[in-house]
């Protein structure tokens, strides 16, 4: 005798499937919300004089951010990306191998604030940077390392091994194999995880509060590498918690600024990647 | 060259009365506590091809790769034992890995080009060792896909990615990037599993073209084509060389009931 089931496996079928791009669907959800939202509120409010050379004018702070994400990546890079190939390329399962991964672990999970005021103490005071671009760039580097070394140990490790094996039984080093081989075919993921950090610590506060921004300058735009700097995730936190002669428009428009700017390079970097995967294949 | 006496004092494997290009001597191979191969000691035959036969996981990859040193890629292996490369122990502390791998190559069992073009595939093992003219690197390339009898269908896109040839090219450019190298021993572990009755055909004409100037020794799953391509065969089971004799032996008249039952597709 056989009983039958009072939920079909075809019901529970169409519900497992509802529920899975329910919770999908979810994750999209205050995605795009925001960016909506953003979009409506800032784009009406922003005028042609935020992107003029005079008072009230985001140009610096976009500028500045930019000189900063950009030095955060060029220093970020040769460290994360070194230590990646020693994890993917050379490294074992020793103690030692399990220490570096405990640690990068332990890295990605410090508060941001934290890194500021590390930051503060080691760059700004310690080497004696002074608050500056330079201060704040190494900070934010230290933020996204653990970002680009898992990125890239990511990238790495997507090279199949028979290419490897193909160039040993060539005669090759391993370092010939990892410079001819591996990197050039790693290479795409590998600068697409850079751009993405890029994007990371352009949206970041807490790690330059306390070694790179200030809100209203003489000066606007960095000179050198020992300058403050403005940036607009500070800009737009000064506006929203201190500063007492800024509209909401204001304010408004310095967030939807901000988010395109990180959505452009978020948006960039696949596209970076896409291409060089395409030009890869042919 | 002599043969060494520990081969000659196991009764059951048949030395080859020719010249010798490797020999093992009591090579045993570990991946962590497992026991992959046993006390394995042979002499592989010079310009001749060598055919090691048996069921899956028998041991013959794992020997294959003790002879140019593959095994040291994989973290968990160990080797017991010596191998020998004209009479020169390769397990030495002196060796270099390097080197002997130039000197043996290894073709593998899925063709495995590089991502660059035909050119460029081949011109990779020369490229490493020294830097060469055009003019000489170009000759290097057509020699070795004449060799490997790919150039007829390659000459006019050499600078096309290896990726867009079919299955059988790509393990023939895999052969004539190992030639580029100019090795004295080709090691090949299934070379011919991944691709089709025509591509296999063609794999094994070549291997009889390069018998001429190279030592040969391929790993096999197919028992025919061990009988069409080789002089001698090993039978391996469980790790250990159970048979070891000149090929018509191994299938006419094998001395082993276990290789009378694998060779007749009784198991395996």
């Amino acid at each position: 005798m056989k009983t039958r089931y009072l939920v079909t496996p075809q019901l529970s079928q169409a519900l497992a499937f509802a529920l899975l791009w329910l919770a999908a669907a979810l994750v999209i959800l205050p995605v795009f919300a925001i960016i909506i939202y953003m979009f409506i509120q800032g784009f009406s409010a922003l005028t042609v004089d935020m992107f003029r050379l005079s008072g009230g004018s985001l140009l610096p702070a976009i500028v500045g951010t930019l000189c900063l994400v950009v030095l955060t990546a060029l220093i970020a890079a040769p460290f994360g990306v070194a230590a990646a190939i020693y994890l993917s390329e050379y490294a074992g399962q020793s103690s030692l191998v399990r220490l570096i991964r405990l640690a990068i672990v332990n890295l990605a999970g410090v508060p941001s604030v934290v890194h500021g005021l590390f930051g503060l103490a080691l760059f700004v005071q310690l080497f004696n940077f002074g608050r500056c671009l330079l201060a704040g760039a190494c900070t934010l580097a230290l933020l996204v390392l653990p970002l680009v070394i898992s990125t890239s140990e990511e990238a790495l490790r997507q090279v199949p091994h028979s290419l490897r094996q193909a160039s040993w039984s060539l005669g090759a080093t391993r370092w010939q194999t990892i410079r001819r081989v591996v990197l050039p075919n790693a290479f795409p993921g590998i600068i697409t995880a850079l751009i993405l950090s890029i994007g990371r610590a352009a949206g970041e506060t807490a790690p330059i509060l306390f070694t790179a921004a200030f809100y209203s300058l003489t000066d606007p735009f960095p000179r050198s590498l020992f300058d403050e700097i403005l940036v607009l995730p500070y800009q737009l936190f000064v506006m929203a918690t201190e500063a007492p002669d800024v509209t909401t428009e204001q304010k408004w428009a310095t967030a939807f600024v901000l988010v395109v700017l990180v959505l452009a390079v978020n948006l960039g970097a696949i596209i970076f990647r896409t291409r060089l995967r395409a030009a890869h294949r042919r | 060259m002599a043969l060494s006496e520990t081969v000659a004092q196991q009764q059951l494997i048949v030395v080859p009365q020719v010249p010798i290009a490797m020999e093992t001597r009591h090579l045993s191979t570990y991946y962590d506590d497992f026991q992959a191969l046993k006390d394995v000691s042979v002499a592989i035959p010079a310009r001749q091809v060598t055919a090691l036969i048996g069921p899956s996981g028998c041991g013959k990859s794992s020997f294959l790769r003790c002879l140019n040193r593959m095994n040291d890629t994989i973290d968990s292996a160990r080797v017991e034992g010596d191998v020998t490369l004209g009479g020169i122990s390769i397990y030495e502390r002196a060796t270099d890995v390097v080197s002997l791998r130039r000197r043996v190559g290894m073709v593998f069992q899925n063709p495995n080009p590089f991502p660059m073009s035909i050119y460029d595939n081949i011109a990779y093992g020369p490229r490493l060792h020294a830097s060469y003219d055009r003019g000489t690197l170009d000759q290097i390339v057509e020699r070795s896909l004449q060799q490997a009898a790919l150039w007829d269908e390659v000459k006019d896109k050499l600078r096309q990615s290896a990726l867009g040839l079919s299955g059988g090219q790509q393990q023939r450019l895999c052969i004539a990037r190992v030639l580029a190298v100019e090795p004295e021993v080709l090691l090949m572990d299934e070379p011919c599993s991944a691709l089709d009755p025509t591509a296999t055909f063609k794999i094994e004409e070549l291997l009889l073209s390069l018998m001429e100037s190279y030592t040969i020794v391929i790993v096999t799953h197919n028992m025919y084509q061990a009988s069409r391509v080789s002089q001698y065969t090993g039978f391996f089971l469980l790790g250990e060389l159970i048979e070891y004799a000149d090929t018509e032996q191994i299938f006419e008249n094998p001395k082993h009931r276990s290789t009378d039952d694998y060779v007749r597709g009784r198991f395996g």
